[in-house]
C-alpha cells in the first residue's frame, strides 16, 4: 500500500536562494531560533506534568484490524527535552509493543527515524515534542510503500543512491606499502563538506513532488552524493566528466524544478537544491548534451 | 538456506572492513546485519584515528601510550598490530575518499586527544566515524559485496564438543525482519561477528538502541569466553538528558570543565595536574562524580563543559556538529553557554577473547571491534584508539577467515594450561541459564559430531521452536520491562564507583531478570518487521552479557583502569596483571584468568604508575 498523497509542496522557493548560500546552518538555525519560525517556540516548559497526545498511523499486512490504515491515539507522560522518538519509544514500551518504528542512535546520524510528522518530514529523534502543536500526528513518510506502521521500503532510495556510482574512483591505488595521502585543499574540503553530511533517511525524496510523479528520477540525495565525489578534487577530471554523465541523463540533474523542499526537510541542513544548480552549471560548462 | 564463504555478521566499521578484506582475499562474502549498513553505531564516533603518520612520530609511541592508557592490561602483541597498522589502514580510507580535515599543504590534519604523547587522533571534523561508515559502505558497493540487511541474527550453528576448543562454527541462523522467514546461512569458510558494543545493559549511555551486544552473547553460549567484560568505559561528557556523546575533540581544541562555583577542578581539585582535560577518560569521569558527590556538581547531577572562549570560528571549523548535538538535545547554544555533561556508559574495553588474527578458540568463529577483545584497550580505551580498531583488526579477521595465511598468533584463546582457575568467588546467587535457557548454546547432535548441514539445521530448527513458543504464547512478562529493570540495576550499582555489596546486589536482580524472561512472551502477532520479538531477543542477550560484566566486577577486586573498588582502591600488579574470563559452560559460568603478555617483539612494557 502507499500512504496518501500529502498537500502539495510549496511551489515557491521558500526564501531567496542567494541568501540561503552565504548564511552557515548555524547562523540559519540561530535566526529561526530568534525569530521563532517553529511551530510553537515559545511554549516550552509549558507542558510539564501534562500528557502528550500522539495520533500514529497503523498499518500491517497481516493482522486483523490493521489492514486498514488507521490513526492509534496514544497520552504520554511529557518530560522535559521529550522528542518525538521518545514519545513513540514511551508509547511502544508501555502501551503496544506492536508499533513499529526504525530507530537505533536517538542522535541523528543513523538517518533511521524520519517520519512525516504534522504534516513535514522530520526525524523523529530530533524533533523536540514542545515545538509541535497538538495532537501531534505521526505518519510514515509520504511516496514510500508502507511496509508497517512508521516503517517504509527503503530499497528504491537504495537503489536510487547505488544508481550514481557513489564510491570513490581513481586512476590507481598506490601499493600497501608506502602511501601516502593524496593531498586535497582545505578549502576543497570544506566545498564538498555539507554534501558529506547525508545521513540516508530519505526525508528529502519523499517531500519531493518530481520523485513521486517520476519514479526513475535519481532524486536529491542520490545526485548530493554525486556532488560529493564531483566537486572532490582528489578525483580526475575525467572521472567527473563520467560522473556529469550519469547525472544530465534523463531522469537525473534537470528534473529537479528547483521548488526547495528537499532543502527544506533536510536535518542535516545541507542545501540540495543548491549543490543540484551547481551540477546543472557544471554540465552546461562541460557542454553535455542535456534534456 | 544460503551459503557463502565468509559471513560476516554486523555492518558497522569492523563489519565493513572484514567484508572488503575477504572479498579482496578472494572469498565468496556476504554480510547480514539487522540495521542496513549506513545506520551503524561506528555513525556516531566523531573523535577521531590515531594513527603516527607525522614526522617525529612513531608507531612505537602510540604503542606506549596505549600500554599505558591501558593501565598494562592490554597485550602487547595486540596493542603493537594496532599500532603498525593503523597508519596503512587510515591512508587506505584516504584513498578510498574519506574526507578528512586537512592542513594548509593539503595534508590530513591531527589533533591531540587525552592520553597521548602526539597529536596522532586524524579526524573528519567531529563526525569521523560517520565518514569512515559511509566510505567504507561505498567500497562495499563497489565490490559488489553482499548485503543482507535487516536480518537478525539470532545465533550461531557451532557444533557440540565437550571442549569448546574442539567446536567449530559453521554458520549462523537468521531471520528476514521484513518477512519474518527463518533461514540458516552456511559459512564455508568462517563466520566474524562485529556486532558492536553492550551499551544497552546500561540505563545511561552514549550507545544506540541497538547496541545489544547479540555478538558477544552468541560466541559466549557457544562456548567463547568473554574477557575483561568489567572493564566499562565512562565518557566524561555525555548529555544528561539523553546521554548523547560529546566528543573528546572539544577537550582536545581546548574545552574546560567547571564545577558549580566556576572552578576548574580537574586542576583545582588535584585530579590530573599535568593534563587537566585531557587526562584518560576514566580520570576524568571520576572526577566529574566525585564533584557532584561532594556537593559542587550543577543541579547535583552534572558538571559544565565550556567552549565559548576557543571563538566562533574556530568551533564552527572543527566543532560544529557539537553546537547541533547540543542545540537539538540539550537545549543549550555551546557558543553563548557551557554546555552539561556527565559520565556515561560509552564503551565496552572487554569483549569475545580473540587472538591478533581475529579468531576465537572456536574453529571458524572470529570477531571484531567493540565486540571483541583481542585486547587492545586493557582496562581502558584511549580516545580514538576505536576506529583505528575497527580497520585493522576487522581487516585482519576477514583476511584470516577467507584462508589467508597471517603467522601464528602469540595470544592464546580459550581454556588450556595456562590459565588460573577462580576458586574463591563468593556468589549472592547461582549465576547462568535458567529453565529453558539451559539449552541453546551449541546445536546439540547427540553426542555425534555434526556435519555443517547438520548443524545448521539443527540450529534453524531451534531457533524456530523458540520463535513460535515465544509468539504462542499468550500473557505474561514483556521484554521492555525486564530491560529496563536491568538496564537501571547496571546503573545503579555496576557503574563509574563499584562496591562488592553494590555488584552483588546487580548479580541479584540480574537473577530476577532471568527468572521473569521465562515468562516473557511477544504480543505481536505479526510476522511482518516484528521488532517486539527482535527486542525480546535481544533482551536476553542483555541478560547474558549484563551478568559477565558484574561477575567481573565482582572478581577483580582492585582498581585499575575503569574499573574502581571501593574495597581495593590500588591497582594490585602481583595479583591482577591477569585478564578475567568467563565461560558459559553449558549454562553454567565459570570464571578463570590469562596472564596478560607485557612482552613486545623488542622490548618489555614495564607497569608503570598511570599519572596525567
Amino acid at each position: 500500500m502507499s500512504t496518501q498523497q500529502q498537500e502539495p509542496e510549496t511551489q515557491e522557493a521558500p526564501e531567496d536562494p542567494e541568501m540561503k548560500g552565504t548564511q552557515s546552518p548555524q547562523e540559519r538555525r540561530l535566526e529561526e531560533k530568534e525569530s521563532g519560525l517553529t511551530e510553537d517556540a515559545d511554549s516550552a516548559g509549558d507542558l510539564e506534568g501534562e500528557t502528550v497526545h500522539l495520533k500514529v498511523f497503523r498499518y500491517d499486512p497481516e493482522v486483523e484490524g490493521k489492514q486498514e490504515p488507521r490513526f492509534d491515539d496514544f497520552h504520554v507522560p511529557f518530560e522535559k527535552g521529550m522528542t518525538v522518538l521518545d514519545a513513540v519509544m514511551y508509547a511502544r514500551d508501555e502501551y503496544d509493543s506492536s508499533l513499529t518504528f526504525r530507530h537505533s542512535c536517538r542522535q541523528a546520524v543513523c538517518g533511521s527515524d524520519a517520519f512525516f510528522v504534522n504534516g513535514k518530514q522530520r526525524l523523529g529523534c530530533k524533533t523536540q515534542i514542545v515545538e509541535l502543536e497538538q495532537p501531534v500526528r505521526i505518519e510514515p513518510l509520504p511516496h514510500q510503500e508502507v511496509v508497517k506502521d512508521l516503517v517504509v521500503d527503503m530499497d528504491h532510495f537504495y537503489d536510487q543512491m547505488h544508481a550514481v556510482e557513489p564510491y570513490f574512483q581513481d586512476e590507481e591505488t598506490p601499493a600497501a606499502a608506502d602511501l601516502e595521502e593524496q593531498r586535497q585543499s582545505p578549502e576543497n574540503r570544506e566545498k564538498i563538506k555539507m554534501s558529506s553530511r547525508c545521513i540516508w533517511c530519505g526525508a528529502c525524496m519523499s517531500s519531493c513532488n518530481i520523485a513521486a510523479g517520476d519514479n526513475e528520477y535519481l532524486g536529491p540525495a542520490a545526485i548530493n552524493k554525486a556532488y560529493k565525489f564531483a566537486m572532490d578534487d582528489r578525483e580526475s577530471e575525467a572521472i567527473k566528466e563520467h560522473r556529469l554523465r550519469i547525472l544530465e541523463q534523463e531522469h537525473g540533474v534537470w528534473r529537479c524544478q528547483t521548488q526547495f523542499s528537499c532543502t527544506e526537510v533536510c536535518p542535516k541542513d545541507i542545501p540540495l537544491t543548491e549543490h543540484i544548480q551547481e551540477l546543472k552549471r557544471e554540465a552546461v560548462k562541460k557542454n553535455l548534451k542535456f534534456w | 538456506m544460503y551459503e557463502h564463504d565468509v559471513i560476516v555478521v554486523g555492518a558497522g566499521g569492523a563489519g565493513l572492513r572484514a567484508a572488503i578484506a575477504a572479498n579482496e582475499a578472494g572469498a565468496d562474502t556476504a554480510i547480514v546485519s539487522k540495521l542496513h549498513p549506513v545506520r551503524s553505531h561506528t555513525g556516531a564516533a566523531e573523535g577521531g584515528i590515531n594513527a603516527a603518520l607525522q614526522e617525529g612520530d612513531d608507531w612505537e609511541l602510540h604503542a606506549y601510550d596505549t600500554m599505558k592508557g591501558s593501565d598494562y592490561l592490554g597485550d602487547a602483541p595486540a596493542v603493537e598490530t594496532l599500532a603498525q597498522d593503523a597508519r596503512e589502514d587510515t591512508m587506505r580510507l584516504e584513498h578510498w575518499g574519506m574526507p578528512f580535515s586537512r592542513e594548509e599543504d593539503g595534508r590530513v590534519s591531527q589533533r591531540p586527544f587525552g592520553g597521548l604523547s602526539y597529536p596522532r587522533t586524524t579526524y573528519a571534523g567531529a563526525e569521523t566515524g560517520h565518514h569512515l561508515l559511509h566510505t567504507m559502505y561505498e567500497q562495499v558497493v563497489k565490490r559488489g559485496i553482499q548485503v543482507y540487511d535487516e536480518w537478525y541474527v539470532m545465533n550461531l550453528a557451532t557444533s557440540d564438543e565437550d571442549d569448546p576448543n574442539d567446536r567449530e562454527c559453521h554458520g549462523v541462523v537468521a531471520y528476514d525482519v521484513q518477512s519474518g522467514q527463518i533461514e540458516g546461512f552456511k559459512a564455508n569458510n568462517g563466520v566474524v561477528l562485529a556486532t558492536g558494543g553492550p551499551g544497552q545493559a546500561f540505563d545511561h549511555t552514549t550507545n544506540a538502541v541497538s547496541c545489544t551486544g547479540d555478538g558477544h552473547a552468541m560466541a559466549y553460549r557457544a562456548g567463547a569466553p568473554l574477557e575483561d567484560m568489567e572493564f566499562i568505559q565512562f565518557h566524561p561528557t555525555s548529555l544528561p538528558s539523553t546521554g548523547v556523546l560529546i566528543s573528546e575533540g572539544v577537550r582536545g581544541e581546548g574545552g574546560i570543565l567547571f564545577n558549580n562555583e566556576g572552578e576548574r577542578f580537574m586542576f583545582e581539585y588535584g585530579y590530573a595536574n599535568n593534563s587537566g582535560e585531557l587526562a584518560s577518560r576514566d580520570v576524568v569521569a571520576r572526577a566529574e562524580l566525585t564533584e557532584v558527590d561532594e556537593g559542587r556538581g550543577v543541579d547535583d547531577e552534572y558538571v559544565h563543559l565550556d567552549m565559548r572562549h576557543l571563538g566562533e570560528e574556530r568551533i564552527l571549523d572543527r566543532l560544529e556538529n557539537i553546537l547541533h548535538l547540543a542545540e537539538d538535545f540539550e537545549g543549550v547554544d555551546g557558543l553563548v553557554e557551557p554546555m552539561p555533561v556527565k559520565p556515561g556508559q560509552h564503551y565496552a574495553m572487554g569483549g569475545i577473547e580473540t587472538d591478533e588474527n581475529g579468531q576465537t578458540c572456536i574453529n571458524g568463529l572470529y570477531a571484531a571491534g567493540e565486540c571483541a577483545c583481542v585486547s587492545v584497550h586493557g582496562g581502558n580505551r584511549l580516545g580514538g584508539n576505536a576506529l583505528p580498531e575497527l580497520i585493522v583488526f576487522g581487516k585482519r579477521a576477514g583476511r584470516h577467515a577467507a584462508g589467508e595465511d597471517l603467522g601464528d598468533p602469540e595470544i592464546r584463546t580459550g581454556y588450556g594450561d595456562d590459565v588460573e582457575d577462580e576458586t574463591e568467588t563468593d556468589l549472592p546467587v547461582q549465576p547462568g541459564a535458567a529453565g529453558l535457557e539451559r539449552s541453546g548454546g551449541v546445536a546439540a547432535d547427540g553426542g555425534v559430531a555434526a556435519d555443517a548441514e547438520g548443524a545448521l539445521e539443527r540450529a534453524v530448527e531451534r531457533e524456530r521452536d523458540r520463535v513460535d513458543r515465544l509468539m504462542n504464547k499468550d500473557s505474561g512478562v514483556q521484554h521492555a520491562e525486564i530491560r529496563s529493570k536491568l538496564q537501571q540495576a547496571m546503573t545503579d550499582y555496576v557503574n563509574v564507583f563499584r562496591t562488592e555489596a553494590g555488584v552483588k546486589k546487580a548479580l541479584k536482580i540480574i537473577r530476577e531478570c532471568r527468572e521473569e524472561y521465562q515468562d516473557v512472551y511477544v504480543d505481536d502477532p505479526s510476522t511482518t518487521f516484528n521488532t517486539d520479538l527482535q527486542q525480546t531477543y535481544e533482551t536476553r542477550n542483555l541478560i547474558d552479557v549484563a551478568e559477565t560484566i558484574a561477575l567481573g566486577a565482582l572478581v577483580r577486586n582492585e582498581f585499575r583502569g575503569a574499573h574502581w573498588r571501593q574495597e581495593n582502591q590500588i591497582r594490585d600488579d602481583e595479583n591482577w596483571l591477569k585478564h578475567t574470563l568467563v565461560s558459559w559452560d553449558d549454562g553454567e559460568p565459570s570464571i578463570f584468568y590469562r596472564p596478560v603478555i607485557l612482552e613486545g617483539e623488542e622490548k618489555t612494557y614495564e607497569p608503570k604508575e598511570r599519572s596525567y
